[in-house]
């Protein structure tokens, strides 16, 4: 204990505050845990002086667009939602109407024709979609999260003029990392990077990549110098369309069948040295830091499905379903799993939003994300499975959405990281913290 | 003309979606921690007047105005992002409830202010569903009016409102300045997209009070008392169309 006071002591004098700091809630000490932030904080102002308010406060912005998008959900894509996870397809419009409405281009400054908003706006506008569609919402949290935050934070003023007004507009944007040889492992990828006159050659391809099949714009990433091991990976811009991008299957999954995800080949694929993503040899660095973020984007996208297969339950057992006379939602056995359920749900919604807020603020929020994943992925896989059983065999039939989010759930504790990766990173944290 | 001078009158209510319960009092519809909303006949109102001027009718200015608690700046924000160019909130305090009188007599000073040549409201607001301030205002300003409005067009100073009536539809033609109440068919109103949402958040909003307008608002109705609508009882299911005929007539009811 006293080697954490010790710890703590610098961090409690830099950041004068006044109240006694606790591990759990105190920043780890502060240059050991880099932030990997991808974006730069929002506020620059020293946040130590204003009053802590409740964590679920939204500004006035966060809640009139919390607001439109939960309208827009409802009434645009609602009425599609079963359609499209019976045909495994997104349906254009859809995608047409995300672009319209601005939620392609949460981040993205207004110069370049995007909405200029905060990144917490991006996480309400991700579990707002996944209220109504998990699918939908792991569209727009890709394209948002990762690829346009890629390029704002390392794309060249070249490459963020040409890129960002298109997909802020009208090009959907995919994030290609894991490979056959490598998913949690990312970094043991086999795709192949040679320099040429003019650029680059890329050989090898890609797996499980979200959004392929609408998208245009790509973020691949390839090793340039495999003897260097993982500090040979750099980061490329690649449209598809180009000479050797194909795509050579889309897969048939147990969830978000609505979401494209597609085995991707590139066989010589030649592509300009103005589409180097930032520096060579730092594209682990940038993959690192946009999963660190995006985590809490599909941390969101689970609480948002919690609450979409809660509130869809709750309708049923509180209005139609009457059993024994009585309401199935009056029965004491229903209401108190009920009761923990949203309970979960709310905790989980802490934690991303203090882990989005955290990011904004310029905090480590490393492991804040990490927890907010591990937990919300679990409480949405808990929650779904429970909604299903509430509504009994409406709950099981395929006209109602509740076992459409029980399926939907599952990725949750798979991709941009699997839980177990989520545990350990917390545990590498913590063992750092409490190390003598 | 110089452009149109349009005027938005807009309420925060109880969101349509969610179910009003009586207090227990039995005073008032219970409003403490539940969603609220922009008046939905409101919505349309805003929508038409920017659809105004997408449509190339010139609009110099649309001005979205409400009276009600600190609260209702949110809706004022709302109808900025669809469009609206400024907003002006009348601050009421949290229980405060003008009626539709003392509400029309407020307009018309803003009118007369705002040198508005047009205002659009909704025909009804959900909560009180009194239908009349339009009406009062048009009376009020001396202004002719077209109520429930299922298409509005506007050529020069001449305005022409369609409205849906039992049977048909009825084409008013008037001449500007006039009062305009929307109804349900008229249009389909956007959703602020967020570029809309951050433009909205630089656009002006005046904070005033009642007191700004030297208007006698004194209510005139007392309310004795609200109750919820008695519960429907089960109907009966008819075999066919003359177990039904039969029944009918067993009610009376033919
Ligand atoms: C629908 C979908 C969409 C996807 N979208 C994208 C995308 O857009 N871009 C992209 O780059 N990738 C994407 N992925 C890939 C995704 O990120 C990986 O599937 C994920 O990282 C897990 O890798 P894996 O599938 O190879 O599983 P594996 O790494 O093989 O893991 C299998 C199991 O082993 C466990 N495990 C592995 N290593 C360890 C360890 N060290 N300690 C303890 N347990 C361990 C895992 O927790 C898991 O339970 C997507 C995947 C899916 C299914």
């Amino acid at each position: 204990m006293a080697s954490v006071t010790k710890l703590l002591r610098p961090v409690a004098r830099a950041a004068k505050v006044s109240r006694p700091l606790r591990p759990a809630f105190s920043k780890p000490a502060a240059p050991q845990i880099r932030c990997l932030s991808s974006t730069a904080p929002r506020r620059e102002i020293d946040i130590s002086e204003i009053p802590p308010t409740p964590i679920t406060h939204l500004s006035e912005t966060e809640a009139l667009m919390a607001d439109s998008v939960s309208k827009f959900a409802q009434d645009a894509i609602l009425p599609k939602v079963r359609d499209m996870d019976e045909a495994e397809a997104m349906d254009p419009t859809v995608v047409e109407q995300l672009f319209e409405q601005g939620l392609m281009s949460v981040e993205i400054p207004e110069e370049y024709g995007g909405a200029g908003m905060n990144f917490t706006s991006a996480i309400v506008a991700i579990e707002e979609l996944a209220r109504v569609d998990p699918s939908v919402s792991v569209m727009v949290d890709v394209h948002n999260t990762l690829v346009n935050t890629a390029i704002l934070k390392w794309g060249s003023e070249a490459l963020k003029k040409k890129y960002l007004p298109k997909l802020a507009t009208n090009t959907v944007g995919s994030f290609c990392l894991s490979e056959p040889v490598s998913g949690s492992d990312a970094f043991a990828l086999a795709t192949k990077a040679t320099r040429t006159e003019n650029g680059y050659k890329i050989n090898g391809g890609k797996m499980w990549i979200t959004n392929s099949m609408e998208a245009d714009f790509f973020i691949v990433f390839a090793n340039l110098d495999p003897a260097k091991k993982y500090k040979g990976i750099t980061a490329f811009i690649m449209e598809k369309g180009t000479p050797g991008f194909s795509i050579a299957k889309k897969e048939k999954k147990l969830g978000i069948k609505a979401s494209s995800t597609c085995v991707i080949n590139f066989d010589d694929v030649e592509i300009p040295k103005e589409n180097l993503l930032g520096n060579e040899f730092e594209g682990y660095k940038y993959a690192i830091g946009l999963l660190n973020e995006g985590r809490i984007g599909i941390a969101a996208q689970m609480t948002g499905l919690a609450l979409g297969a809660f509130e869809n339950a709750a309708g049923y057992v509180w209005n139609d379903r009457k059993q024994f006379g009585k309401l199935i939602g009056e029965f004491q056995g229903m209401q108190h799993q009920m009761a923990q359920a949203w309970t979960e749900i709310q905790a989980a919604r802490a934690l991303v939003f203090n882990a989005a807020r955290k990011k904004e603020a310029g905090e480590d929020f490393v492991m804040d994300a990490a927890m907010a994943k591990l937990y919300a992925s679990q409480v949405a896989g808990r929650v779904s499975s429970q909604a299903v059983e509430w509504m009994g065999g409406m709950g099981f039939v395929r006209e109602g959405l509740a076992e459409k989010y029980f399926r939907d759930s599952k990725i949750g504790a798979i991709y941009e990281g699997t839980s177990n990766i989520q545990l350990t990173t917390i545990a590498k944290h913590l063992q750092k913290t409490y190390t003598k | 003309m110089s452009g149109l001078r349009i005027l938005v009158p807009i309420k925060r209510v109880v969101d349509y979606a969610v179910k009003p319960r009586v207090n227990r009092a039995q005073t008032a519809v219970e409003t403490a921690s539940v969603k609220h909303s922009m008046n939905p006949f409101d919505e349309l109102s805003i929508e038409e007047a920017v659809r105004l001027r997408e449509r190339k009718v010139p609009v110099s200015e649309i001005v979205a105005f409400s009276a009600g608690p600190p609260k209702a700046q949110d809706i004022l924000r709302t109808a900025m992002a669809m469009g609206a160019d400024r907003g002006i909130h009348v601050q009421l305090a949290e229980k405060e409830e003008l009626e539709p009188l003392g509400v029309a007599k407020l307009l018309q000073k803003v009118v007369e202010k705002e040198k508005s040549d047009l205002v659009i409201l909704g025909k009804q607001s959900i909560d009180d569903d009194a239908g009349q301030t339009g009406q009062m205002l048009a009376g009020l300003l001396g202004w002719s009016q077209a109520t429930q409005a299922s298409q509005v067009k506007i050529e020069g100073d001449s305005v022409t409102v369609t409205r849906e009536v039992d049977g048909g539809v009825e084409t008013l033609k008037a001449k500007l300045p006039m009062v305009i109440t929307t109804d349900l068919r008229l249009n389909e109103p956007r959703y602020a997209s967020l570029p809309n949402i951050m433009k909205a958040k630089k656009k002006p909003l005046e904070k005033k009070t009642l007191k700004d307008f030297e208007v006698d608002i004194t209510n005139r109705l007392k309310t004795l008392k609200v109750t919820e609508p008695p519960a429907r009882k089960g109907g009966v299911k008819v075999e066919d169309v003359d177990g039904m005929i039969a029944k009918l007539k067993e009610l009376g009811a033919l």
